[in-house]
């Protein structure tokens, strides 16, 4: 890092490292979520009780997390662009725990 | 700020060697921006923070199924079953190859090869289009089965599933009223990510036609990078919707 002010961040700019996501890569990409697809589609055939919807969350979450990395390139970007999206995906968690808390206590000492 | 800084140090951008302050290479950079780089995070920072917007929108729909799931989760059970998983698994395989060949368009651009980036452009349309009409063939099952919501809605398949040779448990009447709430979630958060597909598909044939003319084969990738982002934040939705309106219980009871 450079020792002096440089406010516009000219002398070592983070986002000036441009990469190029390889077709290879994409390919890789494509065929493990083909294959997260399948394994979804026969997870849902085999009875594991509450962990059904658990396992059919956690492969969506593995192949959703696979797109944005590589096919959304956030792998290769800026803290400030990683920061976002994580943000993005914590505000929706937020939304979720506070909506849900709500819903499980409203009816709490009425039974 | 800038400018005081500039005087006291001379490799700040203000003083920089003219040969290298030759930084606007291309019609399209902007001068407000130090560097193309510069432009191109920002753009790339703008573009996800409109999809932010787009997560908590979708991520409404997401929690009234959650909410809705646990309370009527037998009759959410029986009409996920009405679903056709061929035809979901189908789509779903179309639409993250629609997102394979988006995703080597960006590539076809950043290598600025013209004719490529055509036609992966034209591959990803067609496969989003292929991905609309199956939607279209399940819409239209739905309705012929009278399993849209509203005035016509029947629930004489879940009151009474031996009639109609299907093995599920029978629902009582009120329960299997719910099962209007389940499909006014498949019908809102599949049409919503149907819509976000046409729209979609209309920015192809916008991009396709300008890529044609070269307009994104000479370094100037930015339009295809944030489409690509777009475009795949569309199949992510889609990546949840499947498992959670398709594969509630399909296990054999």
């Amino acid at each position: 890092m450079s020792e002096f002010h440089d406010p516009s961040n000219v002398v070592n700019p983070e986002h000036a490292d441009h990469h190029i996501v390889t077709p290879v890569t994409y390919a890789i990409v494509f065929v493990t979520l083909l294959v997260g697809t399948a394994i979804t589609v026969a997870a849902a055939y085999v009875d594991l009780g509450i962990f059904n919807p658990i396992v059919a969350l956690a492969i969506a979450c593995t192949k959703a997390v696979i797109v944005i990395l590589f096919f959304m390139h956030v792998k290769y970007q800026s803290r400030l662009v990683k920061l976002t999206v994580a943000s993005g995906f914590f505000t929706f968690l937020v939304l979720i725990t506070m909506t849900l808390s709500d819903y499980i206590s409203r009816a709490w000492g009425l039974w | 700020m800038d400018n005081a800084t500039a005087t006291t140090h001379p490799h700040t951008h203000e003083t920089a060697v003219a040969a290298e302050h030759q930084h606007v290479a291309l019609p399209q950079h902007r001068h407000h921006f130090e560097t193309q780089e510069q432009q191109r995070e920002a753009g790339t920072f703008g573009m996800w923070l409109f999809l932010l917007t787009e997560i908590m929108f979708f991520g409404g729909l997401f929690f009234a199924y959650l909410l809705y799931r646990n309370w009527y989760y037998d009759a959410f059970v029986v009409s996920s079953n009405q679903l056709n998983i061929p035809l979901g698994a189908a789509n779903t395989a179309i639409l993250i190859t629609s997102g394979f060949f988006m995703a080597l368009g960006v590539w076809a651009a950043e290598v600025k090869k013209r004719g490529l980036l055509v036609i992966f452009l034209v591959l990803t349309t067609f496969f989003g289009v292929a991905f609309l009409g199956i939607k279209a063939v399940e819409y239209h099952e739905k309705w012929e089965k009278h399993h849209i919501p509203g005035a016509s809605f029947d629930v004489s398949q879940f009151v009474n599933p031996k009639a109609y040779g299907l093995k599920e448990q029978p629902l009582a009447p009120d329960m299997a009223q719910k099962t209007q709430v389940f499909f006014f979630l498949y019908f809102a958060m599949t049409g919503m990510h149907a819509l976000h597909m046409v729209i979609g598909v209309v920015l192809l044939f916008w991009l396709t036609w300008r890529a044609n003319r070269g307009e994104f084969s000479a370094g100037y990738v930015a339009p295809i990078e944030n489409f690509g982002l777009y475009w795949h934040f569309v199949d992510i939705v889609w990546l949840f919707l499947f498992p959670l309106l398709y594969l509630i219980n399909r296990h054999p009871v």
